[in-house]
């Protein structure tokens, strides 16, 4: 190669590698490749060369351009690299800082019994029914066989609202009964219910909430039996705690709007409080066969319709399958308990999600 | 119920143990409450004589006693003031449970002599609070007899619930029978021997009011001497918790419990007069005998002598006329009251006692006869004297009735096939008589004891019911509830653990939904709400009514006629209320920030549609501190994005909503609105509650809230989807800038410009958004200037500069006219 060429070689070589920006390599391309550039006016001379002369150089000279362009562009290939490094390297930040705060809403668990109530006995063919807080005085006990002097009327402990001239004094529900009698005026049997809701008695203490939230259950039609109570109730219980197995048991009792009546114990643990095993019983809703007075106080038939009906505490069995210790705290919205007990509002209450876990 | 092992046996005949007699009554519908087996506990403890009690040689306080244990003398150091020589003990050997304190007792030195069990008083024996000294037993007290036998107290005490309905079972007699029923053993027969008398007796029954008192048995005993009660009855009262009085009021006391027939006692002499009368009170005073003073009221029945009020019948007797230890002539009371009377009356004056409580279930009406002969019987037994004859007003009321079920109800209602000649039987154990049987069914006599079993008490049918229906379902309860009570008999003794449960059947392959679609609403709100950061709270639906007030009309329909607390006295005009409160709790704690959501009613009446569901939150105190950006406070805006998100979970077609500033006054007047869908219909409030209401709650806030009416909110419709909207042309963006009026509703303005395009160009306005509000610099004083991006859709080709041009000018066009505004 000739001198000239070589140099021209070493020259570009030696401004790349001096170049450490995109401006400073462009003039090097230019004042090569360029129009003007030194290459270019060498391949312009070479028409003025013997044609000997001009296929050994322009030989030559077309090997200098392919090696020229070539250095060129891997240095615009390591310059554009050392840029994104330099970029990426200022753009570097703390990525354990804490992301803006959101969210963080929870689900009450009475509502998440509640839902999972729903769930279970929806499974079963119940609907949900509903009916107001504030009750008449016959709704809540005379339509279910609990006359004016009833003693069991007085162990209600009954918050009386003032009367209207002339009518018996409105109630808050003492029950979530009063909604029993509501469905069989106003449907046509067969028909299966819960109604979950706001439940009042005056009673204040460790165990004991002037407000408080029952479930009530109603299912009639021509052939249930106690046989189907028991069935439906076991079914829900094991399935609400997640304890295929849980013992349950059922006792003779007395309610005034049922006959037969029967208590209904679960297995567990007084101990430990460990629902399952442990051999002894813990009382935990009542229930029995809808009483032909209640039937017939709402216009029902006794011969043609029968069912059954149950009750029972929503914070009562919420408190036992999340071993929550204390009543109280259901109601005083302190952000700390809500925190611990919530639940997640994305994960709603469905079978075939789970409900016992 | 109280009562003991040994009682019970008096009645019954029987070798199963306490726990299968227990089990038994849990079983049969009598639940066990309590078993207190004393003798287990303190079976160590024994009968010691004090042989001697010498000083201590090294401490004053302490006496050193050698006691015969009746298996050995033992030394004993002993610091109790009466312990001495020659006194009988009760004493703890080494290895022995103190009941009250837990220690077991170690044979010790106690300050270098030695010490080998201990002497207990009554309160270390869990047996009352007599710590004063040691137990000192009588003389005759046998040493080494068990303390328990010889106190009497090995005699497990059975407690038992007796439901409502079960009059009958308030007797140990009772619980005896059906013990028995379920075949625990035999009831013991009474032996009924009627006693003669000698002559009328001075006294005799007037029933002026033969509605409340039925019937009346009496008998004056005279020539008697009353005193203390023997220790047999004196133990078995106080074994239940009863005080012996003495042995005529025990007498009385023990037949309450032992056949559920209280009696009364008047002490003869105290009488005025020749006649008791039961008649109305007549606003009288009287003292009774726990001591109190009552006024009877004309609603009352009373037993009254010539001198006025001595007794309210069935409730309780009356101080002046009772009997103490100088009575010497004694007239006893058996008598049959109404039970409701009795139960009202007792209502009336908050009285309760063992006699109302088993009057107002209703007595043996059959029993009288037999029970004025025992209890005097055991007055000649125990005080001596002589019997009258037994006088008597009214009459036995006729309670013979019979009751009828189908062979197969046991089955059809229990899911229980029980044969007929069982069922027969086990009414036969419980005391129904067999009346009628056929291939079909089975009638029985109802035993007098048993009122609660085919009582036919009346109906109190919904007034609103067509009369046809009304009188099929009163004629089908007669039958039905015969049936129910029966088969509820047979059950109970079969026990229910016989009927082999059954799941519900399906009523289709797939249930149907369970939820309303208001009830599906209402869980919606309840994980929207959630899912923004609020957390569900459950507050009181009552509270204190001068908050109340502060949030609605001061309602006096809605406050408590008997609240358990004056600040839960009011019904709550809105959960807004309660969580403010709630909210104000949280930041007492420390917790200033709370954003809380509760879904409950709000009270605006007593009617079924005055109580209405809400969806309520709010929140509070500041947004959290970051990195990033300040914390702020929560403002009207921010509860009215909580309420717009609600709404458009629910469907409710947002470009239809419009915000009017009429929010009620518990907000702050021009920081709050109502979102409302038409012009009658409010779908929703939001804003910050006024500072009045903060102060009067003294709370700091401030506080953004809101309020949703869950009931205004319309089904949703069923309807297919409008094919979705996708043109092929990029959608192209212009902002303008407006100033108007600084009190221009900005939502104006968007309307406005939402609408600017007409007829053909309708859709081609496709979006409105506000990114700016500025006042300030280069904006007069008094207006503001809105940043408004309008989105522009092409729909059939791309538009030309001309056409944007044209529709830029609609937009400003409309926007003026609805407005004023200009452009900036």
């Amino acid at each position: 190669m000739s001198d000239d060429l070589t140099s021209l070689r070493r020259e570009t070589d030696a401004a790349l590698a001096a170049a450490s920006e995109l401006r400073a390599w462009d003039a090097i391309r230019v004042g090569v490749l360029g129009k003007n550039g030194k290459l270019t006016a060498l391949l312009k001379q070479l028409g003025t060369a013997s044609p000997e002369e001009r296929r050994e150089r322009g030989a030559a000279l077309n090997r200098l351009r392919d090696d020229l362009t070539a250095a060129i562009e891997q240095r615009r290939a390591s310059l554009d690299a050392a840029a994104m490094d330099a970029r990426l390297a200022a753009e570097r930040i703390d990525v354990t800082l804490p992301p803006r705060p959101s969210g963080g809403g929870l689900i009450h668990p009475i509502s998440r019994t509640m839902d999972e109530m729903a769930a279970i006995f929806g499974a079963m063919g119940f609907e949900i029914a509903e009916g107001p807080d504030i009750e008449s005085d016959w709704l809540n006990f005379s339509a279910l066989n609990i006359p004016a002097h009833h003693p069991s009327r007085q162990e209600l402990d009954t918050f009386y609202l003032p009367a209207a001239s002339g009518a018996s004094p409105p109630v808050l529900r003492t029950h979530t009964s009063p909604v029993q009698a509501r469905a069989m005026l106003t449907r046509e049997p067969p028909f299966r219910i819960i109604a979950p809701g706001r439940t009042y008695r005056s009673d204040h203490d460790a165990t004991h909430s002037p407000m408080f939230h029952q479930v009530e259950g109603l299912a009639l039609a021509r052939n249930l039996t106690l046989g189907h109570l028991k069935g439906c109730l076991s079914d829900f219980l094991r399935a609400f705690f997640g304890l295929p197995s849980l013992p349950v048991r059922f006792r003779s009792s007395y309610f005034p709007f049922t006959e037969p009546s029967m208590e209904v114990d679960i297995g567990w643990n007084r101990r430990t409080g460990e629902l399952g095993g442990g051999g002894d019983w813990l009382e935990i809703l009542g229930s029995g066969m809808v009483h032909p007075k209640v039937l017939a106080n709402c216009g029902i038939d006794p011969r043609a319709w029968q069912g059954f009906a149950f009750g029972m505490g929503i914070e009562r069995v919420t408190m036992l399958k999340l071993g929550i210790p204390d009543l109280r705290p259901f109601y005083e919205s302190d952000l700390r308990w809500l925190r611990h007990y919530g639940f997640n509002p994305l994960l709603p209450a469905m079978l075939h999600e789970g409900v016992g876990a | 119920m109280k009562f003991t092992l040994s009682w019970l046996k008096t009645h019954l005949e029987t070798d199963a143990d306490l726990a299968t007699l227990t089990d038994g009554l849990t079983n049969i519908g009598l639940e066990l409450e309590r078993v207190q087996d004393r003798a287990a506990a303190l079976s160590a403890f024994k009968v010691a004589y004090v042989i001697e009690a010498v000083q201590h040689p090294n401490a004053d306080r302490l006496r050193v006693c050698q006691v015969d244990t009746g298996s050995g003398t033992v030394s004993v150091v002993c610091g109790a003031p009466n312990a001495r020589g020659g006194m009988k003990a009760v004493f703890a050997p080494p290895g022995s449970t103190i009941p009250d304190s837990g220690i077991v007792l170690k044979i010790g030195e106690i300050r270098g002599v030695k010490s080998a069990g201990m002497l207990v008083s009554a309160r270390e024996l869990g047996l009352g609070d007599d710590h004063s000294g040691i137990i000192d037993l009588p003389p005759d007290a046998p040493i080494g007899m068990p303390y328990t036998d010889f106190a009497g107290l090995g005699d497990p005490v059975i407690e038992i619930g007796v439901t409502p309905n079960r009059g009958d079972a308030l007797s140990v007699r009772g619980v005896a029978r059906d013990l028995a029923a379920a075949g625990f053993g035999t009831l013991k027969q009474l032996s009924s021997i009627p006693i003669a008398g000698n002559g009328p007796g001075r006294l005799r029954w007037a029933i002026e009011i033969p509605d409340a008192c039925l019937w009346v048995l009496g008998r004056t005993i005279r020539c008697l001497r009353n005193g203390p009660s023997p220790k047999w009855l004196a133990d078995r009262l106080v074994s239940i918790g009863l005080r012996p009085i003495n042995a005529l009021v025990d007498i009385t006391n023990f037949f309450t419990i032992d056949l559920g027939r209280p009696l009364h006692v008047f002490d003869a002499g105290k009488v005025s007069g020749d006649t008791l009368s039961f008649r109305p009170g007549a606003n009288e005073t009287f003292r009774a005998l726990n001591g109190r003073d009552y006024t009877a009221t004309p609603e009352d029945c009373v037993i009254a002598d010539a001198s006025g009020v001595q007794s309210i019948a069935g409730v309780m007797g009356g101080a002046d006329t009772g009997c103490d230890e100088a009575t010497t002539e004694v007239f006893v009371e058996c008598a049959l009251f109404d039970p409701v009377r009795v139960a009202l009356s007792g209502r009336r004056h908050q009285i309760v006692s063992d006699a109302r409580q088993r009057f107002e279930r209703g007595i043996d009406p059959a029993l009288m006869p037999h029970a004025i002969e025992a209890a005097t019987r055991m007055i000649l037994e125990l005080c001596g004297g002589e019997p009258s004859e037994i006088v008597a007003a009214g009459a036995e009321p006729a309670w013979q009735r019979t009751a009828t079920m189908r062979l197969d109800a046991p089955e059809k209602l229990g899911g229980l096939a029980v044969p007929p000649d069982e069922c027969a039987d086990l009414l036969a154990r419980l005391g129904f008589t067999l009346a009628a049987r056929d291939a079909a069914s089975l009638t029985v006599n109802v035993p007098s004891w048993r009122n609660d079993i085919a009582a036919g008490t009346p109906l109190d049918q919904s007034p609103d019911l067509a009369p046809d229906r009304a009188a099929a379902s009163a004629a089908g309860r007669v039958p039905m509830e015969q049936e129910a009570d029966l088969v509820e008999e047979i059950l109970r003794l079969k026990g229910l653990d016989a009927i082999p449960p059954v799941s519900m059947p399906p009523l289709g392959p797939v249930p149907a939904p369970t939820l309303t679609p208001r009830q599906s609403r209402e869980t919606l709100a309840r994980r929207t709400l959630a899912s923004r950061g609020l957390v569900e709270c459950v507050t009181f639906s009552f509270m204190a009514a001068r908050h109340a007030a502060l949030f609605g009309p001061d309602d006096a329909a809605l406050r408590l006629a008997n609240p358990i607390a004056s600040d839960l006295d009011q019904m709550r005009p809105t959960p807004i209320a309660t969580l403010a409160l709630a909210a104000q709790r949280n930041a007492t704690r420390g917790f200033p920030t709370a954003n809380l959501f509760e879904i409950g009613p709000a009270f605006r009446g007593t009617a079924a549609e005055a109580q209405r569901r809400v969806a309520s939150g709010l929140r509070s105190g500041p947004t959290p501190r970051d990195w990033r950006e300040p914390a702020r406070a929560p403002d009207a805006i921010d509860a009215r994005a909580d309420a717009l998100a609600v709404l458009s979970a629910l469907g409710v077609p947002m470009d239809a909503l419009t915000t009017t500033t009429d929010a009620p006054d518990f907000y702050h007047p021009g920081r709050s609105g109502q979102l409302r869908q038409g012009p009658k219909t409010i779908l929703a409030s939001f804003g910050e509650l006024h500072p009045r209401v903060l102060a009067a709650l003294d709370f700091a806030g401030p506080v953004a809230a809101f309020e949703i009416q869950l009931d205004a909110i319309a089904d949703p419709k069923r309807r297919r989807r409008a094919p979705a909207d996708l043109p092929a042309f990029q959608p192209l963006r212009r902002d303008f800038a407006f100033v108007v009026d600084a009190a221009t509703p900005s939502d104006l303005l968007l309307r406005a410009a939402r609408g600017a395009a007409h007829g053909a160009e309708r859709a081609l306005i496709a979006g409105v958004a506000l990114f700016d509000v500025y006042a300030g610099d280069n904006v007069e004083p008094g207006r503001k200037s809105l940043g408004l991006e309008v989105t522009f859709q092409p729909r059939d080709r791309t538009l030309t500069d001309a056409e944007i041009e044209a529709a830029c000018a609609k937009v400003v066009a409309a926007v003026g006219k609805a407005t004023g505004a200009v452009l900036r």
